[in-house]
């Protein structure tokens, strides 16, 4: 599958901003535009493969150095310029296959990269800007974490394409020193061990799973009805507590987070006590 | 033998490293002041890793301790190295989160409760993978939450050090304290080496490994601000130190501009020595806004 990343990436922020090109001053890997969804203009950000990218661990998809502090920068750009004004929709299009593993990166702290993307998105979010993310590809580990796990509201498209997940499998059987075939069958009983789609959104994280028929190549119709289930999901996103409490009160978090609630439960009756 | 270094001070410290989760807690906060919550006695267990044949712990690894640092309201949150190399699970994670929340809604409410977080970790606790994950983006978006109005502190002793999606999280703290022996980056040596080659990173080479990602080069390189011996007096004392100051005006993490000059400024046609980018990123045009 790694060899399509960042394909649907291109194609969806295509057909939901009408271009695909960086601003100025931005790596050729992170894409941003604006552009009317309902009656908002919207921020759309994305970050597609690059083979000439400067950072030769950064050429495949993953998210850098440069990236993270791309994103970062465009994402705050918006909390600045909208400080005393309507707070517009940000829009982050997730196809990612991880972050950038190299000795440059650990050197100059691709951590703290990471987390200052992180932050932009969650200020974002905390200033009262509806953060939507639409997975529409892969979101793997620190790369989610960087770009789109802080939103409001994650939506996901429901095919076997989409993978949301803290390793890929090779790696997590070699740490778990598991074979991969072992690993897809406890992942078939442990759902938060599971690759599928359709078994991350019963753990209750996601707003809404969506199906297009097309992802690589989605019809008119297709984009409009995704449009419609974006400007839903700020909508609601604007109507709600700018925190993440909507993942822990979910459906699906009453009957697969159980022990979270427990956790949360006891805490707030002891904290205070004494 | 008779060098300074090795005086009365180094034999008769107080190793911090040794001490455990628990003893880390409470060592920080100021004594008979500290109240373990949901503790191991609540025995909330992780319920994914009997499902795989691992025995659970009762505290899944994560001490939450509150009380009084320099006689004002704090939550230490204290990741247990030795269970699952302090790997973040849902119980764990969540204990965190919660904490946090709390001590925020404190804030709110007029009373003033700052958060030290002990690192430990490698990351996600690959048996609890996407809860995991989760709860680490929990983790983070409660610290943003709860740093406006209080210090959130880092702290990485070792000997695990501070790897995977919570080094996004000591990112986001308003202050880091290392000890030499603490480590901090994204991603560790073996991972690495794993996806892209012994070339990229040997996770045999030691000396690389701390010269990258050790306590030293992080706080000299100006990505974290206090850098503590192994001795628990130390440790309390910059902790107290960093509680007092408050939260700093602007975040580290919020400083993108300076960062990406930083970042673009590098030659990434070739592998640096640490020691070069903490000689530059200290120089003229490229300091840190006063913390």
């Amino acid at each position: 599958m790694s060899e399509y990343t960042g394909v649907r990436g291109t194609v969806w922020f295509r057909a939901l901003t009408g271009q695909a090109s960086p601003m100025p001053g931005d790596p050729n890997s992170v894409l941003t535009a604006d552009a009317p969804l309902g009656s908002d203009r919207a921020r759309f950000l994305c970050v597609v493969p690059d083979p000439h990218a400067r950072f030769p661990c950064a050429r495949h998809g993953e998210v850098g150095l440069e990236e993270a502090y791309a994103l970062a920068a465009r994402v705050r750009e918006v909390i600045d310029s909208d400080q005393d004004a309507v707070k517009r929709p940000i829009v982050a299009i997730v196809d990612v296959k991880s972050q950038a593993y190299g000795r440059r990166e650990e050197t100059a702290a691709i951590f703290l990269a990471a987390a200052a993307a992180a932050d932009a998105y969650g200020s974002a979010r905390l200033a009262g800007h509806p953060v939507i993310t639409l997975v529409v590809g892969q979101a793997l580990s620190g790369a989610f974490l960087t770009h789109g796990y802080q939103a409001n509201r994650i939506l996901a498209f429901d095919d076997d394409g989409v993978m949301i997940h803290a390793m890929h499998k090779a790696a997590a059987a070699r740490i778990t020193r598991r074979a991969v075939q072992e690993l897809e069958s406890l992942a078939k009983d442990i759902v938060p061990m599971s690759y599928d789609i359709r078994d991350y959104a019963k753990l209750g994280l996601l707003y809404k799973l969506l199906h297009v028929e097309s992802p690589e190549k989605p019809s008119p119709q297709e984009i409009r009805n995704v449009q419609g289930e974006l400007i839903a999901a700020i909508e609601d996103a604007r109507r709600s507590p700018v925190d993440l409490r909507n993942r822990l009160e979910s459906k699906g978090a009453l009957e697969m987070r159980k022990a979270s609630i427990l956790v949360r439960t006891k805490l707030e009756a002891q904290w205070q006590e004494g | 033998m008779s060098s300074p270094k090795y005086g009365a001070a180094f034999i008769n410290r107080q190793s911090f490293i040794e001490l455990d989760a628990r003893e880390r807690a409470t060592a920080l906060l100021d004594a008979g002041t500290s109240r373990e919550l949901v503790g191991p006695f609540d025995r909330v267990e992780s319920p994914w890793l009997p499902m795989q044949g691992v025995t659970p712990q009762e505290d899944d690894g994560c001490v939450v301790m509150k009380g009084k640092i320099a006689g004002q309201a704090a939550v230490v949150i204290a990741l247990e190295g030795a269970f699952q190399g302090g790997s973040m699970g849902e119980v764990s994670g969540e204990k965190m989160t919660a904490a946090l929340d709390l001590a925020r809604a404190d804030n709110e409410k007029g009373i003033p409760t700052s958060a030290v977080i002990l690192l430990e970790t490698g990351g996600v606790r690959l048996q609890e993978a996407n809860l995991g994950l989760a709860a680490i983006a929990e983790v983070m978006a409660s610290i943003l939450a709860l740093r406006k109005h209080a210090p959130v502190i880092c702290l990485t002793a070792g000997t695990v050090g501070c790897f995977g999606g919570m080094s996004l999280a000591a990112g986001l703290a308003s202050y880091v304290v290392l000890t030499r022996e603490g480590r901090l980056g994204m991603n560790g040596p073996e991972v690495i080496e794993q996806e892209n080659g012994v070339d990229e990173f040997d996770s045999t080479d030691h000396a690389l490994v701390w010269a990258i990602h050790g306590g030293e080069q992080r706080v000299d390189m100006g990505l974290a601000d206090a850098l503590v011996d192994d001795d628990t007096p130390q440790v309390v004392d910059a902790i107290r130190r960093l509680v007092l100051k408050g939260p700093p005006p602007v975040h580290r993490s919020s400083q993108v501009s300076l960062y990406r000059r930083r970042i673009e400024a590098l030659d990434a046609s070739r592998q640096w020595d640490p020691k070069e980018l903490r000689a530059l990123w200290t120089s003229n045009g490229f300091r840190e806004d006063k913390r």
